[in-house]
């Protein structure tokens, strides 16, 4: 699989990508791309806490991460790309073109998102970045957990918290 | 003991965690009142971190028992517990574990409840 699978999901390195993820695809790596969290050392510190030993995770910024993509790729380790916003992966895939397939995992409810999902609640600008990823030619899905059927972006844009 | 004078706690963690292990506790103690679930189902972490934090204001609790080590309500109160070191914050609790403290045990002995606790059951000899 290598590295295939880009989330956006604001909870960042959680369960669900542990052990939900982690272990089912095997995953032997996490790149979290978070302009915040790369400049502290104490939340990286946090999400180390949370991650089994066999898995490593590698901290970037947007830019460090474009520069270091084609490494990820190579790795031979299943590994799993997140960001905790929809502007920070459509951020990164301007500069990596070759990213093709964003995988809304997690949008939880803040003031201003309308539920569209179960697990996905978006704002007017979230909406519309999804839609320039889309017309970038980028297939945007969102699915929580391997296991759950991957909902279209046309299907999530038109849910109502429901599904 | 009164809810007044006991241990209070929040318990946090995924879906309807909190309120089943609340409820056991509640079933074989009738201390449950004791306790303040959270979930954090369908929350975004600064929601979530909020949740906590009117849980804790509420109880009058500074301790936080959470399921998993790398799950968001973890997070969220270690970020709490930044702004304020005396939360009290303990990861992957277990029915036994919150027993012993709803029970009057120390931190320190509950874990150690938990941990005992946990194991396999070799089936009888001869089965």
């Amino acid at each position: 699989m290598a590295l295939e699978l880009f989330r956006v999901d604001d909870r960042l390195i959680h369960g669900q990508v542990v052990v939900g993820w982690g272990q089912p695809c095997q995953l032997g790596f996490l790149v979290l791309v978070d302009n915040a969290v790369v400049n502290s050392e104490w939340e990286q510190e946090l999400y180390r806490m949370g991650a089994p030993p066999e898995m490593d995770l590698y901290f970037d910024s947007v830019e460090s991460a474009a520069l270091r993509f084609a490494d990820y790729r190579a790795d031979t380790r299943n590994g799993l790309l997140l960001t905790g916003d929809v502007a920070t992966m459509a951020a990164l895939q301007a500069k990596v073109p070759q990213l093709q397939v964003v995988t809304i995992g997690g949008l939880h409810h803040k003031e201003g998102r309308t539920a569209r999902l179960r697990y996905v609640f978006l704002t007017p600008s979230e909406e519309e970045e999804l839609r320039a990823l889309a017309a970038r030619g980028v297939t945007v899905v969102a699915q929580d957990l391997p296991n759950a059927p991957a909902v279209s972006l046309e299907h999530v844009l038109a849910g109502d918290g429901t599904g | 003991m009164t809810m007044s004078d006991g241990p209070r706690a929040v318990v946090a963690g995924h879906g309807k965690f909190a309120e089943g292990l609340i409820s056991a506790v509640e079933q074989i103690t009738g201390m449950g009142q004791m306790l303040t679930p959270v979930s954090n189902t369908g929350l975004a972490p600064t929601a979530i971190e909020a949740v906590v934090r009117e849980a804790l204001a509420s109880s009058g609790a500074t301790v936080v028992f959470t399921d998993l080590p790398a799950g968001s309500c973890t997070a969220c109160v270690r970020r709490l517990n930044k702004l304020s070191p005396d939360i009290t914050l303990v990861t992957g609790v277990t029915l036994p574990t919150l027993l012993a403290y709803v029970m009057g045990a120390s931190i320190e002995e509950s874990v150690a409840r938990g941990r005992e606790a946990l194991g396999t059951v070799e089936p009888p000899r001869g089965a």
